[in-house]
Protein backbone atom coordinates (compact mmCIF):
# COMPACT_ATOMS: atom_id res chain seq x y z
CA UNK A 1 0.00 0.00 0.00
CA UNK A 2 2.93 2.54 -0.25
CA UNK A 3 2.37 5.44 -2.37
CA UNK A 4 6.54 5.82 -3.78
CA UNK A 5 8.04 8.79 -2.96
CA UNK A 6 6.92 12.04 -5.11
CA UNK A 7 4.54 9.55 -6.65
CA UNK A 8 1.66 12.40 -5.39
CA UNK A 9 1.13 15.74 -6.83
CA UNK A 10 2.44 18.15 -4.26
CA UNK A 11 -1.19 19.38 -3.23
CA UNK A 12 -2.19 16.16 -2.34
CA UNK A 13 0.60 14.96 -0.61
CA UNK A 14 0.82 18.24 1.58
CA UNK A 15 -3.30 17.07 2.25
CA UNK A 16 -2.90 13.75 3.22
CA UNK A 17 -0.47 15.13 5.68
CA UNK A 18 -2.28 17.68 6.95
CA UNK A 19 -5.40 15.48 7.37
CA UNK A 20 -2.84 12.50 9.04
CA UNK A 21 -1.06 15.01 11.65
CA UNK A 22 -3.74 15.43 14.26
CA UNK A 23 -4.38 11.81 14.44
CA UNK A 24 -0.51 11.14 15.07
CA UNK A 25 -0.18 14.19 17.42
CA UNK A 26 -2.66 13.09 19.81
CA UNK A 27 -1.75 9.48 19.46
CA UNK A 28 1.56 10.56 21.14
CA UNK A 29 -0.36 12.05 23.70
CA UNK A 30 -2.41 8.93 24.18
CA UNK A 31 0.97 7.11 23.88
CA UNK A 32 2.61 9.04 26.20
CA UNK A 33 -0.21 9.07 29.02
CA UNK A 34 -1.10 5.50 28.57
CA UNK A 35 2.97 4.82 29.47
CA UNK A 36 3.13 7.46 32.19
CA UNK A 37 -0.41 5.80 34.04
CA UNK A 38 0.62 1.88 33.08
CA UNK A 39 4.37 1.51 32.60
CA UNK A 40 3.76 -2.45 32.50
CA UNK A 41 2.36 -1.83 29.45
CA UNK A 42 5.59 -0.62 27.78
CA UNK A 43 6.52 -4.25 27.01
CA UNK A 44 3.29 -5.60 25.14
CA UNK A 45 3.24 -1.97 23.52
CA UNK A 46 6.26 -3.21 22.43
CA UNK A 47 5.30 -6.24 21.09
CA UNK A 48 2.41 -4.39 19.00
CA UNK A 49 5.00 -2.43 17.01
CA UNK A 50 6.60 -5.40 16.79
CA UNK A 51 4.23 -7.56 15.16
CA UNK A 52 3.45 -4.43 12.77
CA UNK A 53 7.13 -4.53 12.02
CA UNK A 54 7.53 -8.30 10.89
CA UNK A 55 4.12 -8.25 9.24
CA UNK A 56 4.70 -5.33 6.99
CA UNK A 57 7.85 -6.45 5.85
CA UNK A 58 6.10 -9.99 5.01
CA UNK A 59 5.93 -9.76 0.96
CA UNK A 60 3.93 -12.34 0.14
CA UNK A 61 2.62 -13.95 -3.55
CA UNK A 62 -1.30 -13.33 -3.79
CA UNK A 63 -3.82 -14.63 -6.32
CA UNK A 64 -3.64 -11.83 -8.96
CA UNK A 65 -0.19 -12.91 -9.46
CA UNK A 66 1.70 -9.91 -8.04
CA UNK A 67 3.09 -9.18 -4.52
CA UNK A 68 2.12 -7.61 -1.48
CA UNK A 69 2.31 -7.31 2.42
CA UNK A 70 0.24 -7.59 5.66
CA UNK A 71 0.08 -4.56 7.69
CA UNK A 72 -0.43 -5.91 11.15
CA UNK A 73 -2.17 -2.83 12.57
CA UNK A 74 -5.24 -4.76 13.59
CA UNK A 75 -3.49 -6.32 17.18
CA UNK A 76 -2.31 -3.07 18.68
CA UNK A 77 -5.15 -0.94 17.44
CA UNK A 78 -7.88 -4.03 19.54
CA UNK A 79 -5.19 -3.58 21.84
CA UNK A 80 -4.37 -0.14 23.05
CA UNK A 81 -7.24 1.20 20.70
CA UNK A 82 -6.61 3.15 17.37
CA UNK A 83 -4.75 6.55 18.28
CA UNK A 84 -1.78 4.54 19.68
CA UNK A 85 -1.66 2.22 16.90
CA UNK A 86 -1.67 5.99 14.65
CA UNK A 87 1.85 6.18 16.08
CA UNK A 88 3.13 2.81 15.82
CA UNK A 89 2.50 2.34 12.14
CA UNK A 90 4.25 5.85 11.29
CA UNK A 91 6.93 4.53 13.18
CA UNK A 92 7.12 1.67 10.88
CA UNK A 93 6.41 3.55 7.94
CA UNK A 94 9.23 5.88 8.94
CA UNK A 95 11.61 3.20 8.76
CA UNK A 96 10.70 1.71 5.63
CA UNK A 97 10.34 5.14 3.97
CA UNK A 98 13.95 6.28 5.34
CA UNK A 99 16.01 2.78 5.16
CA UNK A 100 14.04 0.88 2.35
CA UNK A 101 13.32 3.28 -0.18
CA UNK A 102 9.56 1.98 0.32
CA UNK A 103 6.55 4.85 0.51
CA UNK A 104 8.88 7.94 0.72
CA UNK A 105 8.95 11.43 3.27
CA UNK A 106 6.43 13.70 1.07
CA UNK A 107 3.94 10.51 0.50
CA UNK A 108 4.35 9.73 4.21
CA UNK A 109 0.65 11.62 5.05
CA UNK A 110 -0.87 9.56 2.18
CA UNK A 111 0.12 6.06 3.61
CA UNK A 112 0.11 7.13 6.96
CA UNK A 113 -3.99 8.02 6.84
CA UNK A 114 -4.24 4.51 5.14
CA UNK A 115 -2.30 2.46 7.02
CA UNK A 116 -2.16 4.13 10.27
CA UNK A 117 -5.72 5.89 10.88
CA UNK A 118 -8.36 4.61 8.32
CA UNK A 119 -7.07 0.61 8.32
CA UNK A 120 -6.94 0.73 12.52
CA UNK A 121 -10.53 2.66 13.02
CA UNK A 122 -11.91 0.61 10.78
CA UNK A 123 -10.88 -2.78 11.92
CA UNK A 124 -11.55 -1.28 15.62
CA UNK A 125 -15.17 -0.20 14.86
CA UNK A 126 -16.12 -3.81 13.56
CA UNK A 127 -13.93 -5.23 16.22
CA UNK A 128 -16.48 -3.39 18.65
CA UNK A 129 -19.60 -3.84 17.01
CA UNK A 130 -19.34 -7.75 16.88
CA UNK A 131 -17.93 -7.64 20.74
CA UNK A 132 -21.15 -5.85 21.45
CA UNK A 133 -23.53 -8.50 19.66
CA UNK A 134 -21.58 -10.93 21.79
CA UNK A 135 -19.51 -13.01 18.83
CA UNK A 136 -16.70 -14.91 20.31
CA UNK A 137 -13.64 -13.18 21.14
CA UNK A 138 -11.32 -14.83 18.61
CA UNK A 139 -13.85 -14.22 15.59
CA UNK A 140 -14.05 -10.82 16.35
CA UNK A 141 -10.47 -10.40 16.60
CA UNK A 142 -9.83 -12.16 12.71
CA UNK A 143 -12.58 -9.37 11.27
CA UNK A 144 -11.09 -6.39 13.08
CA UNK A 145 -7.48 -7.36 11.69
CA UNK A 146 -9.21 -8.46 8.07
CA UNK A 147 -10.99 -4.85 8.21
CA UNK A 148 -8.18 -2.98 9.00
CA UNK A 149 -5.51 -4.79 6.33
CA UNK A 150 -8.38 -4.39 3.89
CA UNK A 151 -9.13 -1.02 4.24
CA UNK A 152 -5.78 0.16 4.30
CA UNK A 153 -5.39 -1.02 0.71
CA UNK A 154 -8.61 0.21 0.02
CA UNK A 155 -7.45 3.96 0.86
CA UNK A 156 -4.42 3.77 -0.97
CA UNK A 157 -7.32 3.20 -4.06
CA UNK A 158 -9.07 6.32 -3.53
CA UNK A 159 -5.99 8.22 -2.74
CA UNK A 160 -4.51 7.08 -6.08
CA UNK A 161 -7.30 7.22 -7.43
CA UNK A 162 -7.86 11.10 -6.14
CA UNK A 163 -4.69 12.17 -7.94
CA UNK A 164 -4.62 10.52 -11.11
CA UNK A 165 -8.40 10.07 -12.07
CA UNK A 166 -8.55 8.46 -15.39
CA UNK A 167 -8.66 10.56 -18.76
CA UNK A 168 -11.92 8.53 -20.53
CA UNK A 169 -13.44 6.99 -17.03
CA UNK A 170 -12.50 9.34 -14.73
CA UNK A 171 -12.21 8.91 -10.77
CA UNK A 172 -14.23 5.78 -11.14
CA UNK A 173 -11.96 4.64 -14.09
CA UNK A 174 -8.92 4.96 -12.27
CA UNK A 175 -10.39 3.75 -8.75
CA UNK A 176 -11.46 0.23 -10.39
CA UNK A 177 -7.80 -0.05 -12.23
CA UNK A 178 -5.68 0.65 -8.59
CA UNK A 179 -8.62 -1.41 -6.51
CA UNK A 180 -7.88 -4.27 -9.38
CA UNK A 181 -4.46 -4.47 -7.97
CA UNK A 182 -4.49 -3.55 -4.10
CA UNK A 183 -7.48 -4.35 -2.98
CA UNK A 184 -7.87 -7.56 -4.88
CA UNK A 185 -4.42 -8.90 -4.06
CA UNK A 186 -5.14 -8.34 -0.58
CA UNK A 187 -8.31 -10.16 -0.11
CA UNK A 188 -6.07 -13.93 0.69
CA UNK A 189 -3.55 -11.38 2.34
CA UNK A 190 -6.32 -9.78 4.58
CA UNK A 191 -7.49 -13.46 5.65
CA UNK A 192 -3.79 -14.34 6.37
CA UNK A 193 -3.24 -11.42 8.52
CA UNK A 194 -6.48 -12.25 10.61
CA UNK A 195 -5.46 -15.68 11.27
CA UNK A 196 -1.93 -14.17 12.29
CA UNK A 197 -3.24 -12.22 14.92
CA UNK A 198 -6.17 -14.63 15.67
CA UNK A 199 -2.69 -16.75 16.60
CA UNK A 200 -0.75 -13.80 18.93
CA UNK A 201 -4.21 -13.39 20.52
CA UNK A 202 -4.89 -16.41 21.53
CA UNK A 203 -1.04 -16.65 22.91
CA UNK A 204 -1.51 -13.30 24.43
CA UNK A 205 -4.72 -14.76 26.30
CA UNK A 206 -2.77 -17.64 27.28
CA UNK A 207 -0.09 -15.53 29.01
CA UNK A 208 -0.79 -12.00 29.72
CA UNK A 209 -5.11 -12.68 31.16
CA UNK A 210 -4.03 -9.44 33.63
CA UNK A 211 -3.20 -7.30 30.95
CA UNK A 212 -5.93 -8.26 28.43
CA UNK A 213 -8.24 -7.58 31.13
CA UNK A 214 -7.13 -4.21 32.22
CA UNK A 215 -7.05 -3.38 28.82
CA UNK A 216 -10.60 -4.16 28.39
CA UNK A 217 -10.20 -7.06 25.43
CA UNK A 218 -10.86 -9.88 28.46
CA UNK A 219 -13.90 -9.12 30.69
CA UNK A 220 -13.54 -9.89 33.89
CA UNK A 221 -16.18 -12.37 36.09
CA UNK A 222 -18.08 -14.95 33.99
CA UNK A 223 -17.14 -14.08 30.16
CA UNK A 224 -13.40 -14.04 30.82
CA UNK A 225 -13.53 -17.15 32.49
CA UNK A 226 -15.45 -18.98 29.47
CA UNK A 227 -13.47 -17.00 26.58
CA UNK A 228 -10.21 -18.38 28.58
CA UNK A 229 -11.60 -21.86 28.86
CA UNK A 230 -12.72 -21.87 25.21
CA UNK A 231 -8.56 -20.91 24.22
CA UNK A 232 -6.72 -23.28 27.09
CA UNK A 233 -9.02 -26.31 25.71
CA UNK B 1 -0.12 -32.22 21.61
CA UNK B 2 -2.60 -30.36 23.15
CA UNK B 3 -5.46 -29.07 21.61
CA UNK B 4 -4.31 -25.71 22.09
CA UNK B 5 -1.11 -26.15 20.13
CA UNK B 6 -2.39 -28.16 17.45
CA UNK B 7 -4.96 -25.13 16.86
CA UNK B 8 -2.09 -22.76 16.56
CA UNK B 9 -0.23 -25.34 14.42
CA UNK B 10 -3.24 -25.52 12.00
CA UNK B 11 -3.55 -21.50 12.05
CA UNK B 12 0.17 -21.15 10.97
CA UNK B 13 -0.08 -24.16 8.34
CA UNK B 14 -3.68 -22.23 6.55
CA UNK B 15 -1.15 -18.89 6.59
CA UNK B 16 1.40 -21.37 4.69
CA UNK B 17 -1.16 -22.56 2.34
CA UNK B 18 -2.88 -18.91 1.33
CA UNK B 19 1.02 -17.76 0.44
CA UNK B 20 2.33 -20.81 -1.17
CA UNK B 21 -0.66 -21.81 -3.18
CA UNK B 22 -0.83 -18.79 -5.90
CA UNK B 23 2.57 -20.29 -6.38
CA UNK B 24 1.90 -23.74 -7.01
CA UNK B 25 -1.12 -22.66 -9.32
CA UNK B 26 0.88 -20.35 -11.51
CA UNK B 27 -1.44 -17.89 -10.66
CA UNK B 28 1.29 -15.60 -11.63
CA UNK B 29 1.97 -17.01 -15.11
CA UNK B 30 -0.19 -14.50 -17.30
CA UNK B 31 2.16 -11.58 -16.22
CA UNK B 32 5.40 -11.15 -18.11
CA UNK B 33 7.18 -10.71 -14.81
CA UNK B 34 5.04 -12.50 -12.01
CA UNK B 35 5.00 -11.65 -8.49
CA UNK B 36 6.49 -8.06 -8.59
CA UNK B 37 5.24 -6.04 -5.70
CA UNK B 38 1.79 -4.29 -6.23
CA UNK B 39 3.29 -0.87 -4.98
CA UNK B 40 5.02 -1.08 -8.03
CA UNK B 41 2.31 -2.32 -10.13
CA UNK B 42 0.52 1.06 -9.09
CA UNK B 43 3.31 3.18 -10.26
CA UNK B 44 2.92 1.45 -13.69
CA UNK B 45 -0.49 2.50 -13.63
CA UNK B 46 0.28 6.24 -12.88
CA UNK B 47 2.31 6.30 -15.25
CA UNK B 48 0.03 4.99 -18.20
CA UNK B 49 -2.46 7.47 -16.83
CA UNK B 50 -0.39 10.26 -16.85
CA UNK B 51 2.55 9.07 -18.90
CA UNK B 52 4.10 12.87 -18.15
CA UNK B 53 3.80 12.40 -14.60
CA UNK B 54 7.34 13.00 -12.81
CA UNK B 55 7.81 12.09 -9.32
CA UNK B 56 8.72 15.42 -8.14
CA UNK B 57 10.92 13.73 -5.18
CA UNK B 58 13.40 10.93 -4.64
CA UNK B 59 14.20 9.12 -1.80
CA UNK B 60 17.13 10.40 0.44
CA UNK B 61 18.65 6.86 0.54
CA UNK B 62 17.89 3.86 -1.50
CA UNK B 63 19.44 0.51 -0.80
CA UNK B 64 22.38 0.30 -3.43
CA UNK B 65 20.80 -2.93 -4.74
CA UNK B 66 18.32 -5.61 -4.18
CA UNK B 67 20.34 -7.37 -1.88
CA UNK B 68 21.00 -4.77 0.15
CA UNK B 69 16.98 -3.58 0.16
CA UNK B 70 16.29 -7.74 0.93
CA UNK B 71 18.84 -7.69 4.10
CA UNK B 72 17.06 -4.49 5.21
CA UNK B 73 14.06 -6.24 4.76
CA UNK B 74 14.59 -9.12 6.68
CA UNK B 75 16.53 -6.88 9.32
CA UNK B 76 12.91 -5.26 9.77
CA UNK B 77 11.26 -8.65 9.80
CA UNK B 78 14.24 -9.68 12.64
CA UNK B 79 13.84 -7.11 14.48
CA UNK B 80 9.98 -7.52 15.17
CA UNK B 81 10.09 -10.83 15.36
CA UNK B 82 13.27 -10.52 17.83
CA UNK B 83 10.61 -8.01 19.98
CA UNK B 84 7.84 -10.59 19.90
CA UNK B 85 9.91 -13.66 21.20
CA UNK B 86 11.32 -11.52 23.75
CA UNK B 87 7.92 -10.55 24.91
CA UNK B 88 6.37 -14.49 25.17
CA UNK B 89 9.65 -15.74 26.67
CA UNK B 90 9.59 -12.93 29.11
CA UNK B 91 5.97 -13.53 29.90
CA UNK B 92 6.63 -17.16 29.95
CA UNK B 93 9.59 -17.20 32.32
CA UNK B 94 7.66 -15.02 34.73
CA UNK B 95 4.77 -17.54 34.86
CA UNK B 96 6.87 -20.37 35.41
CA UNK B 97 8.51 -18.21 37.75
CA UNK B 98 5.88 -17.81 40.40
CA UNK B 99 4.25 -21.40 39.86
CA UNK B 100 7.27 -22.03 41.28
CA UNK B 101 8.16 -19.95 44.05
CA UNK B 102 3.87 -20.87 44.52
CA UNK B 103 5.43 -24.26 44.38
CA UNK B 104 7.99 -23.60 47.49
CA UNK B 105 5.95 -21.91 49.69
CA UNK B 106 3.54 -24.44 49.88
CA UNK B 107 6.67 -26.90 50.02
CA UNK B 108 7.93 -24.57 53.01
CA UNK B 109 4.60 -23.94 55.07
CA UNK B 110 3.46 -27.43 54.53
CA UNK B 111 5.07 -29.76 57.13
CA UNK B 112 6.44 -33.27 55.87
CA UNK B 113 4.19 -35.71 54.44
CA UNK B 114 3.78 -37.80 57.91
CA UNK B 115 3.61 -35.10 60.51
CA UNK B 116 0.91 -33.52 58.16
CA UNK B 117 -1.30 -36.34 58.09
CA UNK B 118 -0.85 -36.32 62.43
CA UNK B 119 -1.69 -32.72 62.44
CA UNK B 120 -4.58 -33.50 60.05
CA UNK B 121 -5.82 -36.27 62.20
CA UNK B 122 -5.11 -33.29 65.18
CA UNK B 123 -7.42 -30.94 63.13
CA UNK B 124 -10.06 -33.73 62.55
CA UNK B 125 -9.60 -34.22 65.98
CA UNK B 126 -9.95 -30.92 67.19
CA UNK B 127 -13.33 -30.43 64.98
CA UNK B 128 -14.88 -33.48 66.86
CA UNK B 129 -14.54 -32.00 70.11
CA UNK B 130 -16.09 -29.09 68.59
CA UNK B 131 -18.88 -30.63 67.57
Amino acid sequence: MHIAEGFLPPAHAIAWGVASAPFVVHGVRSLTREVREHPESTLLLGASGAFTFVLSALKLPSVTGSCSHPTGTGLGAILFRPPIMAVLGTITLLFQALLLAHGGLTTLGANVFSMAIAGPWAGYGIYRLLRRYQVPLMVTVFFGAFVADLVTYCVTSVQLALAFPDPSSGFLGALGKFGSIFSVTQIPLAVSEGLLTVLVMRLLVQSSKGELTRLGVLLSGKQNRTETEAVAR
Amino acid sequence: MSRNTKINVLLLLVVAALAVLPLALGLGDHKEEPFTGADGEAETAITEIEPDYKPWFSPLYEPPSGEIESALFSLQAALGAGVLAYYFGLRRGRRQGEQQARERERDAEGTPPDAESASGGASEESMAERS
